[in-house]
């Protein structure tokens, strides 16, 4: 029994991080500067990157409607704009999703297991999963029972993540972490860890309902953690930082971080994601700028 | 002899609340007539410019939605701070070549402006509003609001009274403004900021820039996000391309060719009506 399991590490050991080298790291990469045909490849690729996401309590089927012909054609005025990942909602919308983005080869990806808390049954969320997969949902987005990993039992989050990756059936399972609520980078990479092993495909930091969300040194930790795993494994996870990336400078930024941890097989939007709205808008101004060298106005971009 | 060393000032620019130097790092140096260096001042670039048009957007909405009687209080706290740093300003327009008494003139004009635009912050409306006769059962009425964002490149000369001459009606109405301080005349301008972040005046609202006009000038007429551009000056050529720059999203332009804002037409609620746009309501009644 115990060789089945020797190629999974001891969670209670702790992967050390330093945290002073992370951020003067981040500090570090952020001094790179990217302009011209650069920039716009950055931006282009960033936009292709992005799940567009609506996860509001006020969510209408007008609203969620809205938001894909948007991932379909981010711009009216220019169909040369590249259309985004993916896009991201509650459970119960992803049918009128589904229909809407239909042929448009953009995936539907789906919040569950009580998002934002994740307090709930195993059983509930199993069934919340296999609903939205049922529904139609081609990526599944959950959350981790941070209670339960705050308290040590690490084994608790590696079955559920493992569970929850069964119910999926064909659907992609991103697990977040929700890094605002962990404390310290050390517990970053642990539960980064604990996920990769339990059968992620895609690690993401936050759900974007607390502060602080995705933050650079924690996408750094996340990344380096994927780099090991695959040193370790072969196997390609992929990464999303999600919550309070607003502008194309800090996306570009998160890219920049990408490209030197991770390499070019990482800079696509198979392997790597953007969770945001309103990034969206500030790419979509920024390309603009760039091929008509005037600053834009939010007024001229939908609001969704 | 003077044994202390002397604290020289370093004159900032003013971006959203916050004193920056420019993001660019770049500066040039101010000489007074006889070639002596005054100070090192900032040469804001186009990020600069948009860094302040984002600081204003955000500013612009709360600004208007506070009562015109608040507005009214905050534009009359700036007066009262600038009462106390009058010599300050004095002083700094003597430095930038006006004789003693003629600084001492322009400060006394420039406060009692604030004061005069002070007043009008919740009078012009009434002037403004009205009810218009229409054929039908409709209730209907017309009154200004605030155009938005507005940049202003200031003219060369009268660098006190005329940048409050220039602003003031646009901030008395609701805007907020980012400012392009004369070249060769920036100090009582750069001090004028820190006269506004004593004076509750929320951050943003007022930006003020110091730098090369020619390098600008584009740049605060094509921002798309900038409702109305003031140009004081009466250089042909500029004003074309501010014209041209500004149709892209149909900017009001105001130009403004005088030098001598002491004059008494100056003194006008005109001046706020220029940065307004008048927004009708058609609401139903029963007969």
């Amino acid at each position: 029994m115990k060789k089945e399991i020797s190629n999974i590490p001891d969670f209670t050991k702790t992967v050390p991080i330093d945290q002073v080298n992370v951020e003067e790291r981040v500090a570090k990469l952020n001094t790179r500067s990217i302009k011209k045909e650069s920039k716009m490849f950055a931006l282009k690729l960033a936009m292709q990157m992005i799940d567009l996401t609506t996860l509001e309590g006020s969510d209408s089927p007008g609203r969620v409607k809205q938001l894909c012909h948007k991932a379909m054609r981010p711009y009216s005025s220019d169909a040369d704009i590249p259309k985004v990942a993916a896009v991201c909602v509650y459970p119960t919308y992803v049918r009128i999703a589904r229909e809407t983005l239909k042929g448009s080869g953009i995936n539907v990806a789906s919040v569950a297991t009580s998002f934002p808390s994740g307090w709930a049954p195993l059983k509930t969320k199993l069934e919340e999963v296999r609903y939205c997969v049922e529904e139609g949902a081609d990526e599944i987005d959950m959350v981790i029972s941070r209670g339960e990993f705050l308290k040590g039992n690490f084994s608790y989050i590696f079955d559920e993540v493992a569970a929850v990756k069964e119910a999926c059936g064909p659907a992609h399972l991103k697990v977040i972490l929700e890094t605002g609520e962990l404390q310290t980078l050390d517990n970053v990479r642990k539960a980064s860890d604990i996920a990769m092993y339990a059968g992620a495909d895609f690690i993401k930091t936050s759900t974007g309902k607390i502060s602080p969300a995705a933050t650079q040194p924690v996408t750094l930790v996340m990344l380096e953690a994927i780099r090991d795993f695959y040193y370790k494994t072969g196997v390609k996870i992929g990464m999303k930082p999600a919550g309070g990336i607003r502008d194309s400078k800090t996306a570009l930024r998160y890219l920049v971080m990408v490209r030197e941890t991770l390499g070019n097989d990482w800079m696509n939007p198979d392997m790597f994601r953007f969770g945001a709205s309103s990034l969206a808008n500030d790419l979509l101004m920024q390309i603009i700028k760039q091929q008509t060298g005037v600053y834009q106005s939010a007024d001229y971009f939908s609001k969704d | 002899m003077n044994k202390r060393l002397e604290v020289k000032k370093t004159y900032k620019m003013y971006i959203g609340g916050a004193f920056p130097r420019s993001e660019s790092e770049r500066y040039y140096s101010l000489k007074d007539k006889n070639g002596n260096q005054i100070a090192n001042i900032c040469r804001a670039s186009r990020k600069d410019f948009r860094n302040s048009v984002v600081a204003a957007r955000k500013a612009q909405s709360g600004w208007a939605s506070r009562t015109a009687y608040n507005r009214s209080q905050i534009l009359y706290r700036i007066a009262e701070m600038m009462e106390g740093r009058a010599s300050q300003l004095a002083e700094e327009l003597v430095l930038e070549g006006l004789s003693s008494k003629k600084a001492v003139e322009e400060v006394n004009e420039a406060i009692d402006r604030v004061v005069y635009f002070a007043g009008w912050c919740d009078k012009f409306q009434q002037i403004f509003s009205t009810v218009n006769p229409v054929a039908g059962s409709y209730f209907n009425f017309s009154v200004p609001k605030p155009t938005g964002v507005v940049s202003v490149i200031m003219p060369e000369k009268s660098s006190l009274l005329g940048l409050l001459q220039l602003i003031l009606p646009a901030i008395a109405g609701g805007n907020s403004v980012i400012v392009l301080l004369p070249q060769n005349n920036p100090l009582a301008g750069l001090t004028f900021a820190e006269i506004l972040h004593t004076s509750d005046m929320p951050g943003g609202v007022i930006n003020i820039l110091s730098g090369f006009r020619e390098e600008l000038l584009e740049q605060f007429a094509s921002h798309m996000d900038v409702n109305a551009v003031i140009y004081g000056g009466s250089d042909t050529e500029s004003l074309k391309l501010i014209q041209e720059q500004a149709s892209k999203n149909v900017k009001h332009v105001v130009v403004e060719t005088s030098n001598n804002f002491f004059d008494e037409s100056f003194k006008n609620p005109y001046c706020i009506l220029d940065l307004q746009e008048i927004k009708t309501t058609w609401h139903p009644v029963g007969i």
